[in-house]
């Protein structure tokens, strides 16, 4: 799973984890992997706090909000939350809610 | 082991568990990678034995279960095994022939997470012409199909590839897209086990292979986007070996029916070596201090080429088993690479099989079934006495 593939995502819309795909706390690896058939992509640090506010429910703005009530200290997050599930949506990991 | 080199690494956890439930299997595929002596085994692990290993399976860091065989659906209590892998938190893949899939079995696994099957195409010459001229086994993958669909998994379709079906690829992609696949695996056999006995009946013309990758690209621009199609050629065709297991004890565990543990599915042949069982021992202690697994850690025991070969750490000197199958030697490089000075005994493997025609006296095609593995096992027996 190349890190290069990035995909523009619609902003408006709620975004879930893709089909197939899970997403878990690994206390073994000591952090978030998405989990898929034969293989598991591991989501350390930021990259698993984002991916585990993309719940079906949250758009971008809810995803960012969430992100920066949970981490107050934190610099504006959204350019780093947009290149983020950018990639996500490039390798497939994510979808909108409410699509196929 | 060598004197120089660098000793094992320590290992990382592992995250892919095989568990091949049973080696039971209604079908006799000539290709099977199932150990031809299975039949001389002890008994299989009973429920409670399996659900005691997911668990320590879980707590060394093991994420991936395919669930295997044989064929997995005979055991009665899959329902349960699936149950407990799912509660632990696995990604549970079930890998079947579909023979024994109900809609009520399905519709447990479901409830109890089963993530992901794939489905097995068996073309063996047994049942390649009911299955080509899409008959009974049709009949019976087409409700396969369509209970896998109906049940929202992903519909994975999978075929061993070999010199008596290559010359059918197309009808075998024209009967996936028919079933609705989404993943289409056309895997050419890979020469051990079963297979490795049958290897000059399966062996392939290099202008069957040529044929067969050209009817597949055409078929991917014809479906586009609506099916992945991956085409696996055998490694005898390659001049550099497979990375086999991403690296002996690196990051996959075999469990066989009887509970031995295994850096792959067919290292119980390597000699010198034994595995230990989960009747005996911990997961943990297997993986991380068990001789078996760490035997061809590391690159302390490589010879030469492999030794410095700047590859080493990209292919790990390919896999011990072919390596100790054509030369003898497990600590051989893998002969399927040029570098190998065993690498002729793959292009002369090769070389024979160009003939269009398999020549007359080729060794009679050995079906997977009890009766043959139980000569097979007598066979060891008899070996290990004399020894």
């Amino acid at each position: 799973m190349g890190e290069s593939r990035r995909v523009a995502f619609d902003h408006s819309v709620p975004l879930s984890i893709a089909k197939y795909f899970r997403f878990q706390w690994e206390p073994a690896q000591n952090c978030h992997v998405l989990l898929y058939p034969e293989g598991m992509v591991k989501l350390p640090g930021s990259a698993g706090e984002i991916m585990k506010r993309v719940d079906g429910t949250k758009s971008l703005d809810g995803i960012v909000e969430a992100l920066q009530s949970a981490f107050p200290e934190a610099p504006d997050l959204r350019a780093d939350v947009v290149d983020f599930l950018e990639v996500a949506h490039g390798n497939g990991w994510i979808r909108p809610a409410n699509a196929q | 082991m060598g004197t120089a080199g660098s000793a094992p690494r320590t290992p990382s956890s592992p995250h892919w568990l095989n568990a091949e439930l049973t080696y039971k299997c209604p079908l006799h595929c000539v290709f099977c990678y199932n150990p031809v002596d299975y039949a001389g085994y002890g008994p299989e692990l009973t429920t409670e034995e399996w659900l005691r290993v997911l668990r320590q399976g879980r707590e060394l860091g093991l994420v991936q279960l395919g669930l295997s065989g044989g064929e997995p659906l005979m055991r009665d209590d899959l329902e349960v095994i699936i149950a407990e892998a799912g509660r632990l938190g696995y990604y549970t893949n079930l890998i079947t022939s579909g023979i024994g899939l109900t809609e009520k079995r399905i519709a447990a696994f479901k409830e109890g997470g089963l993530n992901h099957i794939q489905l097995s195409f068996q073309d063996s010459s047994r049942e390649m012409n009911d299955w080509l001229s899409s008959t009974k086994t049709f009949e019976l993958k087409k409700r396969a199909a369509d209970l896998i669909q109906k049940y929202d998994y992903p519909m994975v379709f999978n075929c061993v590839m070999h010199r008596h079906n290559l010359d059918h690829t197309q009808q075998i992609l024209e009967m996936a897209e028919t079933l609705g696949a989404e993943f289409v695996e056309l895997a050419n056999t890979q020469f051990y086990a079963w297979a490795m006995e049958n290897r000059e009946q399966l062996m392939p013309t290099r202008e069957q292979l040529q044929h067969a990758e050209a009817v597949t690209n055409a078929f991917r621009a014809k479906v586009g986007d609506k099916m992945k199609i991956y085409f696996v050629n055998p490694d005898y065709y390659e001049s550099r070996p497979k990375a086999c297991m991403n690296g002996w004890g690196s990051i996959f565990v075999n469990i066989a029916a009887d509970g031995v543990v295994l850096p792959c599915h067919e290292a119980r042949m390597l000699p010198g070596l034994s595995f230990p069982n989960v009747k005996d021992h911990d997961l943990r202690w297997i993986w991380y201090d068990s001789p078996g697994f760490n035997a061809y850690r590391g690159d302390g025991w490589m010879k030469e080429p492999c030794r410095t070969c700047p590859e080493k750490e990209k292919d790990f000197g390919g896999c011990r088993c072919q390596a100790f199958m054509l030369t003898g030697d497990p600590a051989n490089a893998d002969p399927v690479c040029d570098l190998s000075p065993h690498h002729e005994l793959i292009t002369e493997a090769v070389a024979r099989a160009q003939a269009p025609q398999l020549p007359a006296g080729v060794k009679p095609i050995v079906f997977r079934d009890d009766r043959n593995s139980r000569s097979f096992a007598d066979a060891r027996g008899k070996l290990q006495k004399v020894e």
